[in-house]
């Protein structure tokens, strides 16, 4: 019985919810033999061309790059706001997440001048 | 989950009846949505099934659960059944780890010839130290659930519609995080029940004079967050509307581009159930926002005092008691049935703001145009971010003088 007990049994309770709604309902729907133009994908009425192997613009993996190194400095800083007021350090913490956030600053402005951010 | 029967049968039922709630609120939610935009739009909306069109919600449940079941033969099968339940699960467990309303507190009492209690009932479905980090991080899953549909579907426009959903929500995470970290230096906690107990009192502004800091009481105001983060305040709003995948920035299901984003290939219930996640997570942003910066499930202190404690509370529980009685003799106004009522009075002002942000939320999305998806990541990345970190230093700095 800890503490991550109760986050489980919710869990597993949502997850049997959504399995049962998605059953009950393949369970009451109507079954019918689906012709060719059914089974290929949706392509607003043209003719389907669609592989499997899709390619993916790289701009999503750099966003992607871009926001693990990002979210990171800003998880540096929940602990530090939460101590802020009780640590006692005076400006000594201040001055510690200063020069981080300089570093954060420098980064960003690194990030927009190389043109990784821009969507075209 | 507790150390007796009583307690852990107690316990399950809460989680499962704010799991209910949270679902239940969803077919509401859309016909408010309905309702609204017709509103704004000057027609009518769905006005002919049952007083107002309120019977439409359940018209459109069975209908939906009636629905032949597609499963795109190219795709991934089992993707594509993960992905909706998958989405249901980030919204439910973030909005049953936020406290709803206050503690109810049950003394001793004797059933069943043996002796129970005291308890302490919070009203959440688990109480997690950890508030907010455990809200951000949960609710962040939300985008696999549509990743796997857009993977699981082999349509184009889904794909896009799950990239195009992934990136903003992650792009838009950091400004939502980088704007929480303001009011967390304010209050110094994770808790969300901390959070609110700060929040009492009159609104007091510290001043600076000659060489000491003085408060200043300011009347009848609350003391709400909002007075003290006014940026953090709109950064958080603006973002949570990107993370729901909301208009005005929509864009993974913009439907003059992607058909219907990453759940183009989907109908019936499976739709639906994507929805009940994104109501979902609009409750959990809404309940965030309120407590944050509108003092959660408090009206303010002199409010709370005369209006909740000393009038409504009293006569609920005399109203109550009275009721119960019809049914059986024996039953008075213990402390016990006016701690219940108090909590189901907070939770019903708790509830009001969570649904006024609803609506704004609703209100919005019929009055803004959709952005455009480059201007989204620009906003994201460009605007947000570094106003959040401004808002970040202005306030440390400030705090540096006036704690």
């Amino acid at each position: 019985m800890t503490s991550l007990t109760p986050i489980i049994v919710l869990t597993v309770f949502v997850a049997i919810f959504g399995v049962g709604i998605v059953v009950v309902s393949a369970l009451l729907g109507p079954k019918k033999n689906w012709t060719k133009a059914k089974k290929i994908p949706y392509e607003s009425g043209l003719p389907g061309q669609e592989r499997k192997e899709t390619k993916i613009p790289v701009k999503f993996y750099l966003t992607a790059i871009l926001f693990i190194v990002f979210d990171i400095e800003v998880v540096f800083m929940y602990p530090w706001a939460l101590t802020y007021t009780d640590a006692g350090l005076g400006g000594y913490i201040f001055g510690a997440m200063a020069v981080f956030v300089g570093l954060f600053i420098f980064g960003l402005i690194w990030e927009i001048k190389s043109k990784a951010l821009e969507w075209d | 989950m507790g150390s007796d029967v009583f307690e852990i049968s107690i316990n399950f039922v809460k989680m499962v009846a704010i799991f209910l709630l949270m679902v239940n609120l969803v077919p509401m939610l859309v016909w408010v949505e309905r309702r609204g935009s017709a509103f704004i739009q000057n027609r009518f909306g769905p006005n002919r099934v049952g007083p107002l069109g309120l019977i439409q919600l359940a018209a459109d449940a069975i209908k939906f659960l009636f629905k032949e079941e597609f499963i795109p033969p190219k795709g991934n099968k089992a993707l594509f059944l993960i992905a909706p339940i998958i989405a249901l699960i980030p919204g439910a467990i973030a909005f049953c780890s936020i406290p709803l309303s206050v503690p109810i507190e049950i003394s001793a009492f004797e059933m069943f010839g043996s002796q129970w209690g005291p308890y302490v009932f919070p009203f959440q479905s688990f109480e997690i130290g950890i508030g907010i980090v455990f809200v951000l991080g949960v609710s962040s899953l939300g985008a696999y659930s549509m990743l796997l549909a857009g993977f699981g579907s082999a349509n184009k426009y889904s794909l896009y519609g799950a990239l195009r959903a992934s990136a903003q929500m992650i792009s838009y995470e950091l400004a939502m995080g980088l704007a929480i970290v303001g009011i967390l230096i304010v209050y110094g906690t994770f808790d969300f029940a901390e959070m609110i107990a700060a929040q009492q009192g009159p609104l007091s502004i510290p001043l600076f004079e000659a060489d000491h800091v003085v408060n200043k009481v300011l009347g009848i105001l609350p003391n709400w967050g909002v007075f003290y983060q006014p940026v953090g305040f709109i950064l958080l709003f603006v973002s949570v509307f990107a993370e729901t995948n909301r208009l005005p920035f929509d864009l993974p299901e913009a439907e003059s581009e992607l058909v219907a984003g990453y759940h183009t290939e989907y109908g019936g219930i499976k739709m639906n159930m994507f929805y009940i996640g994104e109501y979902g997570h609009m409750m959990v942003a809404s309940a965030l926002i309120a407590v944050f910066y509108f003092g959660g499930y408090s009206l303010g202190t002199t409010l709370d005092t005369i209006l909740v404690e000393g009038t409504i509370v009293p006569n609920m529980s005399a109203l109550f008691a009275s009721l119960l009685n019809l049914f059986g003799s024996g039953w008075e106004q213990s402390t016990n049935l006016i701690n219940v009522v108090r909590a189901f009075v907070f939770h019903g002002i708790f509830m009001a703001k969570i649904l006024l942000f609803l609506w704004i939320f609703v209100w919005v999305r019929w009055t803004l145009p959709r952005f455009r998806y480059d201007q989204l990541m620009d906003l994201g990345w460009k605007t947000m971010l570094p106003w959040a970190l401004a808002n970040t230093i202005l306030t440390a700095f400030l705090m540096l003088f006036l704690r």
